[in-house]
């Protein structure tokens, strides 16, 4: 116990600021996630085939191969065509690899919207991508909340494998100080208690935004 | 004001109309019966290209349409639908699912829309029920909301697929009450249900269609108390017994 609590007392500066990293890396590469899997979550339900096959190709490919892989893929891929900072590297995997699981939960949020919601929008003189826009993905986002939730924590959780690009986030913090320390069972765990805070708040964080899109619609909105 | 002229209409190996053809005249009401899977409600939704015809002829206010050249978002503002299960948008307001597309669609001021809407509130009774979500109002005020959505884009045609079988029995009246202070108006309608006491009150004309095809039609008083065809005959007597 008490090699822990100097663990943590030693390396408290260091794992605030890995914490700042972690939680950067975590924003970035899901709002970038969040366009992408948008993006291929309309090549599906175009009704295209090309773009349904380019669509369906991503997808495949990515949950089909390690995280880790598509990082150094990627990382070493990367920086033969351009010098890019491993910080947007990892990013830039993470969110290619979150797009994939996110295109899946929007196409089925969108599609699980009933039918008659776009013959209503169509009836009255709406085009597609209006009916799309105001009336369908409003539903689907929100819809989308719980699995985007969820899909958030394994990324929060998948951003510790950049640390073998060299970024100094929680995971990589553990590495480095548990290599000079030689208490690597104590570091470790010291390095799953930040995960863990981090999860607790962005979970409490998820519910409250779930519970005050639900009581919106029972109440009678103010003028 | 529609014209449906030889209209088939398959989907798959399925052929849901088979060479129809109706006319239906300025401040006509049409109603439309038959059992279910007789093609009424895809017929109606033929005319404002919700389906699309395999071949025939839809020509409204004069104007033949093709799905493929003309504009059918310009042709639908002019043809109000209410459906079966409302399909109110559950995310707005009573006030905002009105708004919505005179607002986005036709790009009128929201100021404009939203007195137009209270207007018609008012006109539906439910001007108490305009900041509330569908999710609190009644099957029967829901359906009410859905006539006033359509009427907000001023349609010179409204189409009811059986807008009131998803009602519970004492919430059918209140709809048809609104329905019939449209027909009074003036309004073109044509509408697929079951009550065959709206048919007999409103109807202009009463369509009589099995197996996606017209098997009779005539002004509501012949086709209840004196019905040409045998299956026509058959099919009332099963409803009204």
């Amino acid at each position: 116990m008490v090699i822990i609590y100097e663990i943590f007392m030693e390396n408290l500066s260091a794992f605030m600021a890995a914490m700042v990293v972690t939680l950067k890396l975590t924003v970035v590469s899901l709002v970038l996630a969040m366009f992408i899997g948008l993006l291929i979550a309309f090549l599906k339900i175009s009704g295209n085939r090309l773009l349904y096959s380019i669509a369906q190709l991503y997808i495949t490919v990515i949950r089909g191969t390690p995280l880790i892989v598509q990082l150094m893929f990627l990382y070493f891929g990367i920086i033969e065509l351009v010098i890019l900072p491993a910080f947007w590297a990892g990013s830039l995997a993470l969110a290619i690899h979150a797009g994939a699981y996110i295109a899946e939960i929007f196409r089925g949020t969108i599609q699980s919207i009933d039918r008659g919601q776009m013959e209503a929008a169509r009836s009255l003189g709406m085009s597609y991508s209006l009916a799309m826009r105001r009336i369908i993905m409003p539903q689907a986002f929100k819809r989308a909340i719980p699995p985007l939730g969820n899909q958030f924590i394994i990324g929060l959780k998948d951003s510790s494998l950049v640390a073998y690009l060299g970024v100094p986030e929680i995971y990589g913090t553990a590495l480095y100080a548990q290599a000079e320390n030689f208490n690597p069972f104590q570091t470790y765990l010291v390095a799953g208690f930040y995960y863990l805070v981090l999860v607790i708040i962005f979970t409490f964080l998820v519910n409250k935004l779930e519970r005050k899109l639900n009581v919106e619609e029972n109440e009678v909105k103010s003028k | 004001m529609i014209k449906i002229k030889g209209l088939n209409k398959s989907f798959g190996a399925l052929h849901v109309l088979k060479d129809v053809n109706i006319s239906v005249g300025k401040s006509n009401v049409v109603v439309l019966i038959g059992a279910s899977g007789s093609g009424k409600s895809t017929l109606l939704r033929c005319i404002n290209f919700l389906e699309i015809k395999d071949s025939g002829d839809v020509i409204l206010m004069g104007k033949h349409v093709d799905p493929q050249k003309d504009d059918l978002n310009k042709i639908r503002q002019n043809v109000g639908m209410v459906f079966q299960h409302f399909n109110l948008f559950p995310h707005k307001t009573v006030l905002e699912n009105i708004v919505e597309a005179p607002i986005y669609v036709k790009g009128i001021s929201r100021k404009e829309a939203e007195e137009t809407a209270i207007m018609l509130l008012e006109k539906v009774g439910l001007s108490d029920k305009a900041y509330v979500y569908p999710v609190q109002l009644s099957g029967g005020q829901k359906q009410r909301v859905a006539i006033a959505r359509a009427l907000a884009m001023s349609p010179q045609i409204m189409l009811f697929d059986e807008p009131t079988s998803a009602l519970d029995p004492e919430l059918v009246g209140e709809v048809l009450q609104v329905m019939k202070d449209l027909a009074r108006d003036g309004m073109t309608m044509v509408v697929v249900t079951h009550e065959m006491g709206f048919a007999k009150e409103v109807a202009d004309r009463v369509i009589y269609m099995d197996e996606g095809r017209i098997v009779e039609e005539g002004v509501p008083q012949q086709i209840f108390h004196a019905p040409q065809h045998v299956r026509t005959h058959a099919f009332l007597s099963q409803v009204l017994a």
